[in-house]
């Protein structure tokens, strides 16, 4: 039996004094955030010579469950260690929890300091040195990231495009409500969905809110959830969708910079030749994606009334013209 | 027919109230939640004022396309269908001429400042 909320300040100061060198103890605990797949929280370490600022990931009430595309807390504490080998920013893993703990399933990582909030990355003059270089930092960082090699990685989903277009198909029809411009895209994904890439591993939601980024650029890759097995330049898609451009429409790569600055500093940093047309293939994809997501708030909406969800439903239609100026472009 | 004021004045006399009155006495995730709920009440209102005609025009291009009328979300059925087997496709060009008619109009409801939808209305007027 995993501790409940109110124990976990005790149960964390007994890990840290077992597995963090030199703990006394620990304090500060703080919720970040909860979601349906796992619990966030902030707290630090204590000792002699001052505080060890950490991060407590783990799931729901400790209880561990297996979704269908979240790989297990265990599995992404592995990877965020090959990940770290491998030159790629992320906070390293301090512990991960085993039964003893009495915490249930998670790990334990360094805490970065620094600011995931879009509007802010994108707007304010703390990050006006880091935008005109973070383009070129993430190609890097993907490049580093899609070459660690297979043989070295846990056992993960494989999911190269087809089956991508096929698992949010079934979404979209288990949804129901008719979207033609949805059809379009599926239709022209199948028709377009590469065949036979080689698959290396894809951090899967490579994208503002995951980056940690200071005035210096990209500090930590984090969320390391929907990582597996793919077509590498799914994540250079994926972070060109317009939804993640905040408005900076002529800045594909999340608002701050030009594909050509990340496919350059991809290829130069050994990730392999860029392909432009795959990665429209994951733009494309990634628009589709968002928009069936946002479709789903409206089955949340249906259960909890909550107003927010509600107009989140009413935001798929702004995928549905991004979708329509890849595909169809006028003038 | 309804007395005056219409729907449309009901709504935006609601959505000023939030947040003229309610919002600034508000606070923290609440007032969030207020100013949702106003930006809510704007897709309402903008929906009584375009969706009526819109609509009307929508359910002439599916029959057009399809061939019959029938009710919008029967025939937005049916069209996706043929999407899906390759039956309608871009080449069709009354199709892409349908869904930019109709994606344009969802925006100009549900997103208006969104900059995909933005740069659309820019690229439409200079192509023109």
């Amino acid at each position: 039996m995993a501790a409940g909320s109110e124990n976990i300040a005790s149960q964390l100061a007994d890990v840290a004094r077992a597995h963090i060198a030199d703990a006394t103890g620990a304090t500060g605990l703080k919720r970040l955030s909860g979601g349906a797949s796992q619990e966030t929280w902030a707290f630090s370490a204590t000792t002699e010579s001052g505080e060890i600022p950490l991060i407590l990931r783990r799931a729901p009430g400790g209880e561990s469950s297996k979704r269908d595309t979240a790989v297990m807390l265990e599995t992404e504490a592995i990877l965020i260690g090959l990940a770290e080998k491998a030159g790629v920013p992320v906070p390293p893993v301090r512990h991960v929890l085993q039964p003893g703990d009495d915490l249930g399933h998670g790990f334990i990582m360094g805490r970065v300091e620094g600011e995931t909030i879009a509007r802010k990355i994108l707007r304010d003059d703390e990050f006006a040195s880091a935008r005109p270089i973070m383009a070129a930092q993430c190609g890097e960082i993907l490049a580093r990231l899609h070459n660690i090699d297979r043989a070295s990685l846990p056992e993960l989903r494989v999911s190269p495009g087809a089956s991508e277009v096929e698992q949010y198909w079934h979404t979209y029809k288990t949804h129901g409500h008719p979207h033609p411009v949805f059809e379009l895209a599926f239709r022209w994904l199948r028709d377009n969905a590469p065949q036979n890439t080689e698959l290396t591993l894809v951090h899967g939601d490579f994208r503002h809110g995951n980056l940690m980024i200071g005035p210096e650029g990209v500090r930590a890759v984090l969320d390391w959830e929907l990582a597996h097995l793919g077509d590498p330049m799914e994540d250079l898609g994926w972070i060109c969708v317009n939804s993640w451009r905040f408005g900076n429409i002529d800045n594909p790569v999340g608002g701050f910079g030009k594909r050509e600055d990340m496919f350059a500093a991809y290829e130069a940093a050994g990730g392999g030749k860029v392909d432009p047309a795959r990665v429209k293939f994951w733009e494309v994809l990634g628009s589709l994606k968002w928009g069936v997501m946002c479709t789903s708030m409206y089955e949340g909406f249906r259960h909890d009334g909550s107003v927010e969800r509600a107009t989140i439903g009413r935001r798929s239609s702004e995928t549905e013209i991004d979708l329509l100026r890849l595909l169809a472009p006028r003038g | 027919m309804q007395d005056k004021p219409s729907a449309i004045e009901l709504v935006e006399a609601v959505a000023n109230f939030i947040r003229e009155h309610a919002m600034p006495q508000l606070q923290g995730h609440t007032a969030f939640h207020a100013r949702v709920a106003a930006n809510a009440l704007d897709i309402i209102k903008r929906e009584l004022e375009v969706a009526p005609a819109a609509e009307m025009q929508e359910r002439e291009r599916l029959a057009a396309l399809l061939g019959h009328d029938g009710a919008l979300e029967e025939l937005n059925r049916e069209l996706c269908g043929k999407i899906e087997t390759g039956e309608l496709t871009l080449e069709t060009t009354a199709l892409g001429e349908h869904l930019w008619a109709t994606t344009l109009t969802k925006l100009a409801i549900d997103q208006p400042n969104y900059s995909g939808y933005r740069r659309a209305l820019k690229e439409w007027q200079e192509s023109r």
